[in-house]
């Protein structure tokens, strides 16, 4: 986008209490056209779909709680969320950044095929699922706390990472990965088997995966004010898909 | 294992005919004619013959003749043919049978079951040929009530409207499922005649965006190459909840077919195969399907119609009902003769409900319950010609897909190869070399022909019942009557019984 020396640097505040996501979005929709490049929501009570249409690099930062489909099919904003998202955080994004300063609902990241998602705590039920990687295109969810079952089903490309830095122990999810057939997920912990879809394999972290997660690691303790030191310490695993096609053999011609 | 598989077809070859230039060797993309440089004659190995006609076709001399295999099996009604050897293709691979295109068994096609009516004295027939006739048609949310200011200027706002010169629009086939070029045939032809195409779920490729006001973008369940910029360029945006040739499941493009240009406009890795998860994992509910709803009317600023599309089910008036109240614009119905790029056989033959049920019970229900005007309807699923579409608008369609019938256009024989990837006439195919069978300029021409053909005689049967535009037969069943059908089936229809 091209910056012109007219373009407001200071932030814009709104006041989002009692206003409906239809105007709310339209304004936010106006200001970012106008050149508008930080923008501050407060008192923001569910309303959907912020982000979704903006499609430039503003910034917007939310104190409240932002309803469903947060950054639904986005591109190119950064959005900081002080408090929780609810479901659909980040539908279909296609570029972009979603930093939660708390926990999230379910479907967080579906289908996404670019941009990164972090959440400070934990998200509902699948999570990161369909997540999809095109070229340089690879889109990235860290998870702080615990997911619930369901992560990273039908998985096809991009990375997931979760910490589970609130619980000890084993991760408590269940059908992870089912159907996965590309991307990768990093597990701080251990998981048992049997939580696992069948088309996912664990491995250990070679110096690709360690590279590639300490960076991950990294930002997401910038983002929180965690030390990445201390949550890299612990033992990670991978997983990842046995095949790229675990449904081709199912059918007779 | 030794196939126990009998051929389906016989080709003959008169050899005093035949000038071997292997044309039919060039042709068969499932390589069953050679030349034999012994004998210095060409052959054909008949086993692998499909039925598709492409060599016949393409032969210069005539020399060709594909004929159904003769071989008797003893009578049998309940063990007929197709079902042993089903059987004995499962026995031999321990898969699910896949098959391509749409329902061909011999559930009650009603449209057959339908007649039109036409003005005999009492009222005058209109000659189109001489009078002016209109088959415009808008998609789109109509409002409860229209005001007018003093000036008679509107003041209702209303909602993203969609113009077409022709009722008669292209079904979704995707980019993947079927070639670049067919696509571009469909979006040159609806570009021509005035109508709309649609990209089905693979997504749409950069070439095609000038079409994009003739355009209807598909979200699925898949989501492929659905992004900002494909949502813009498109005239409508349309959630693809079901599909009538596979209600219920969702979709495995194989990798086979994921070619480099397929990877660029799904925006998957080439050779993946692409999941179309059965569910979309956002929707399981009507108030999940609002929030899709709206999340693309925000993404597209509330400038375009968007589309819910379902295969026709038992409860379909009950769940279109659900669809307009979540804010579905356009409502599609999807028949059980709905045709695919590829489904597992005993779903696409078993699984769904006759269309003209599903319209006619969908239609009835929204006007019951007083929110007809806030979608439009639009049915596909079997639509062979112009007079089902007046069958269809007079049922309460406002407009119908086709989409075997645009590909019978382009050369399709329905020999239900398509999840082949082989398709002798480069339709249903990614394959360079085949792909190039449809030339876009000759593709484009057959289908806005049909397209004229059909209009021509959509407006001689409007004009036969006295009616100068399409919008009188709309959802009026009084142009219809029943032939041979049960009273249920009339009251479930709408219809009289002819006579009556």
């Amino acid at each position: 986008m091209k910056v012109t020396e007219t373009i407001p640097e200071e932030t814009i505040k709104i006041d989002a209490s009692g206003i409906y996501y239809r105007e709310l979005n339209a304004r936010l929709r106006e200001l970012a056209q106008n050149g508008a490049r930080k923008i501050e929501l407060h008192n923001v009570y569910g309303q959907r779909y912020i982000g979704t249409n903006l499609n430039r690099p503003v910034e917007v930062t939310i104190f409240g709680t932002p309803g469903n489909d947060l950054g639904a099919f986005m591109e190119g904003p950064r959005i900081t969320v002080y408090g929780n998202a609810q479901d659909g955080c980040g539908n279909t994004m296609n570029d972009g950044e979603i930093i939660i300063h708390g926990h999230a609902g379910d479907v967080i990241g579906l289908s996404a095929r670019g941009g990164k998602i972090f959440v400070r705590d934990s998200v509902g039920y699948r999570a990161g699922i369909h997540m999809k990687e095109y070229q340089d295109k690879k889109p990235i969810l860290v998870i702080g706390g615990t997911a619930q079952d369901f992560l990273g089903e039908y998985m096809a490309g991009g990375t997931l990472v979760l910490l589970g830095l609130n619980r000890e122990g084993h991760h408590k999810a269940k059908f992870v990965g089912t159907g996965m057939h590309g991307g990768v997920i990093y597990l701080r912990g251990n998981i048992e088997s049997y939580q696992l879809g069948k088309e996912v394999g664990v491995a250990e972290l070679g110096e690709a995966d360690r590279e590639l997660l300490a960076r991950l690691v990294g930002e997401f303790a910038a983002h929180f004010g965690y030390n990445a030191d201390e949550i890299l310490k612990h033992k990670f695993i991978k997983l990842f898909p046995l095949s790229l096609r675990p449904y081709g053999r199912i059918y007779a011609h | 294992m030794k196939t126990y598989l009998p051929p389906k077809f016989l080709v003959e070859r008169d050899q005093d005919k035949c000038i071997k230039c292997e044309v039919c060797v060039n042709q068969c993309s499932f390589d069953n004619h050679y030349y034999d440089a012994e004998d210095d004659e060409m052959k054909t190995r008949t086993e692998g013959c499909v039925g598709c006609h492409r060599c016949v076709t393409f032969c210069p001399t005539g020399a060709l003749t594909v004929r159904r295999n003769p071989l008797e099996y003893r009578d049998n009604y309940n063990w007929r043919p197709e079902y042993i050897e089903d059987i004995i293709k499962q026995a031999e691979t321990g898969g699910v049978l896949l098959t391509g295109m749409g329902n061909d068994k011999g559930q009650r096609i009603y449209w057959d079951h339908l007649v039109l009516n036409a003005s005999q004295v009492t009222n005058p027939s209109i000659d189109p040929l001489r009078e002016p006739m209109e088959l415009t048609t808008y998609l789109g949310r109509k409002p409860d009530r229209v005001e007018l200011d003093t000036d008679l200027n509107l003041q209702t706002e209303l909602a993203p409207q969609v113009k077409l010169e022709v009722p008669v629009m292209f079904a979704a086939m995707s980019y993947g499922a079927v070639s670049l070029n067919v696509h571009e045939s469909l979006a040159r032809a609806a570009t021509e005649a005035g109508t709309l195409w649609n990209t089905g779920e693979g997504g749409l490729h950069p070439k095609l965006y000038k079409y994009g006001n003739n355009t209807i973008v598909q979200v699925a369940s898949g989501r492929f190459g659905v992004h900002p910029e494909y949502l813009e360029v498109a005239r409508v945006v349309e959630i693809k909840i079901g599909q009538g040739a596979k209600p219920g499941i969702g979709g495995h493009l194989p990798g086979e077919k994921v070619s480099a240009e397929v990877s660029a406009t799904r925006m998957i890795p080439q050779g993946t195969d692409a999941l179309s998860p059965a569910p979309q994992h956002d929707i399981y509910s009507i108030e999940d399907l609002a929030q899709l709803v709206y999340a693309l009317k925000e993404a597209t600023h509330y400038t375009k119609p968007v589309s819910v599309k379902i295969a026709a089910v038992h409860n379909s008036a009950a769940i279109a009902s659900g669809m307009v109240r979540a804010g579905a614009d356009i409502i599609v119905l999807d028949g059980l003769r709905g045709a695919t790029g590829a489904a597992p056989k005993v779903i696409r033959d078993n699984v769904g409900i006759p269309i003209e049920l599903a319209l006619a019970s969908v239609d009835t229900r929204l006007r019951q319950e007083g929110i007809r005007n806030r979608a439009s309807i639009v049915v596909s699923g079997g639509i062979r010609n112009s007079g089902d579409v007046a069958k269809a608008i007079a049922l309460g369609a406002d407009a119908v897909y086709i989409g075997t019938a645009a590909l019978i256009a382009l050369g399709c024989r329905l020999c239900q190869q398509c999840h082949t990837g082989k398709c002798a006439w480069g339709i249903c195919t990614t394959d360079l070399f085949l792909s190039k069978r449809v030339n876009p300029d000759i593709g484009a021409r057959r289908l806005a022909n049909l397209l004229r053909g059909w209009s021509l005689e959509l407006k001689d049967m409007l004009g036969g019942m006295g009616i100068n535009a399409l919008e009188s037969l709309r959802g009026n069943r009084l142009h219809l009557r029943g032939v041979g059908l049960t009273e249920t089936e009339l009251k479930i229809l709408g219809v009289k019984m002819a006579g009556e």
